[in-house]
């Protein structure tokens, strides 16, 4: 059973701790395209127009109530005919096909934002008012008073429900081995198929899942320490 | 549109079978973790500790697989009586489905649980009441009063999770979409008519929870 997960071109070892690399690097850029959303759509939630509330409002309820697998069989499957539909207005005609990294990483990137979106929102709204008056107060221009008053707070307040984020995507990532990137969930159905061995492979599977959810717990943890350094931590009992 | 609206609401049964033998048999099984994680002996304690982390640790996906095609593995599971179960994708997506719902919504009655105040146990026994009878008509009322919300959340996932089980063959919503699909081509219009399906259960769902809160609630309604 062993020799099955050994390194080298016997064993599945390798190719499995390289799945389980590439599942950190999808879930790595879908946080990062995630965060990216959450922080325009969580601006167009707290902005003053209508029209773009709705859009925000639109986008996290049809992402949040709808499956993961559904979003990620749209992109897909439509992704690479929506991306040449836009290559044709620029007076492109060729065949384009999205890999299956990019897709992944959009499909479950769309996810997380929604998700980002709410947590940045919450961490907006849980700046004291008197905060944004200072920036005022001291002559700062909007975007000075945004990088070096709001921001950082709002990172500070926004780290607990990121690192929820984070976990959720992570596990989303595995919905992604239907497009056949090869990370952690469709390497270990390979080694399991053509090995006929599914109880190691999705054994290690689980097992690999677990590493990186706790590292990632320990991170997070690490991090929440050091950003709350001098503020008293509100213990939820 | 049409036809592909009728093709895809004969996977609504599916969906919603799937959804609530889950739901039911995960509720009360996240009670007894819910239980054990409160109580004071160790070994309950951590058990149910490390059960919630393995499950929520790891991708709903990989628990079915695991499930369905790790476990049937073993010719001593195949000669088993488990293995009525377990060559069914049915019962195994049942399985992987109630374990995930017993892990989140143990930890949802958990905080419920304690945010009942001391005193109103304290009531209870004064009233004479032993532990059980004091448990089901002070504590599980007033927890599950508590608990509400944050489960409404979790049936939403959980009508979410079900789509997974199509990749184990069983053609719900998701999988009579993804079928459609790859006959058509017309993933847009398909994830419009099946979102929407989607959308329209958890949207009933938010509003049951909301009537139940209300009424568990008369104080504040």
């Amino acid at each position: 059973m062993l020799e099955l997960l050994s390194f080298g071109d016997q064993g599945w070892g390798d190719e499995m701790l390289l799945a389980g690399l590439m599942t950190i690097l999808v879930s790595l850029s879908s946080v990062c395209l995630g965060l990216l959303i959450g922080v325009i759509l969580a601006s167009f939630k707290l902005s003053k127009s209508r029209i773009l509330k709705l859009i925000a409002e639109v986008y996290t309820t049809v992402v949040r109530g709808v499956p993961e697998l559904l979003v990620i069989y749209l992109l897909f499957f439509g992704g690479s005919s929506a991306v040449m539909y836009f290559a044709k207005m620029f007076g492109y005609d060729g065949y384009i096909e999205l890999n299956a990294f990019t897709i992944g990483t959009f499909a479950v990137g769309a996810i997380s934002g929604a998700y980002s979106t709410e947590v940045i929102r919450g961490a907006i709204l849980a700046v004291p008012k008197g905060q944004f008056e200072v920036g005022e107060t001291l002559g700062m221009s909007k975007f000075q008073m945004n990088l070096r008053i709001i921001f950082p707070q709002v990172a500070r307040l926004a780290l607990p429900g990121i690192g929820n984020v984070w976990q959720i995507t992570l596990k989303d990532t595995s919905l992604i081995s239907v497009t056949a990137l090869v990370e952690i969930m469709r390497q270990a159905k390979v080694a399991a198929a053509s090995e006929h061995e599914p109880f190691v492979f999705y054994t290690t599977a689980i097992v690999l899942y677990l590493l990186i959810t706790t590292g990632s717990n320990k991170f997070f943890n690490r991090a929440e320490k050091k950003f709350s350094k001098g503020f008293v931590i509100e213990e939820s009992t | 549109m049409y036809e592909s609206f009728f093709k895809l609401i004969k996977g609504i049964p599916l969906t919603l079978e799937v959804v609530i033998i889950s739901t039911i048999l995960g509720f009360f099984l996240a009670i007894l973790v819910a239980l054990m994680r409160i109580s004071k002996k160790g070994y309950l304690n951590k058990t149910a500790y490390y059960f919630v982390y393995a499950v929520r640790g790891t991708p709903l996906l990989l628990q079915i697989f695991f499930i369905y095609y790790g476990l049937a593995q073993f010719s001593f599971i195949q000669d088993s009586f488990l293995w009525i179960v377990l060559k069914d994708p049915f019962w195994c997506a049942i399985i992987a489905l109630t374990l995930n719902t017993c892990a989140y919504s143990s930890e949802i009655i958990r905080g419920g649980i304690q945010s009942v105040s001391k005193g109103y146990l304290e009531a209870g026994s004064a009233l004479g009441m032993g532990r059980i009878l004091s448990f089901r008509i002070i504590m599980l009322p007033l927890a599950i009063r508590q608990a509400l919300p944050a489960y409404g959340n979790e049936l939403i996932l959980m009508v979410k999770a079900s789509s997974l089980v199509s990749t184990v063959t069983l053609m719900e919503i998701t999988g009579i979409a993804r079928k459609i699909i790859s006959q058509t081509f017309a993933p847009i219009e398909i994830f419009l008519v099946a979102g929407s399906i989607y959308l329209l259960i958890n949207f009933l769902i938010t509003r049951g929870i909301k009537a139940a809160e209300n009424k568990l609630t008369p104080d504040l309604a």
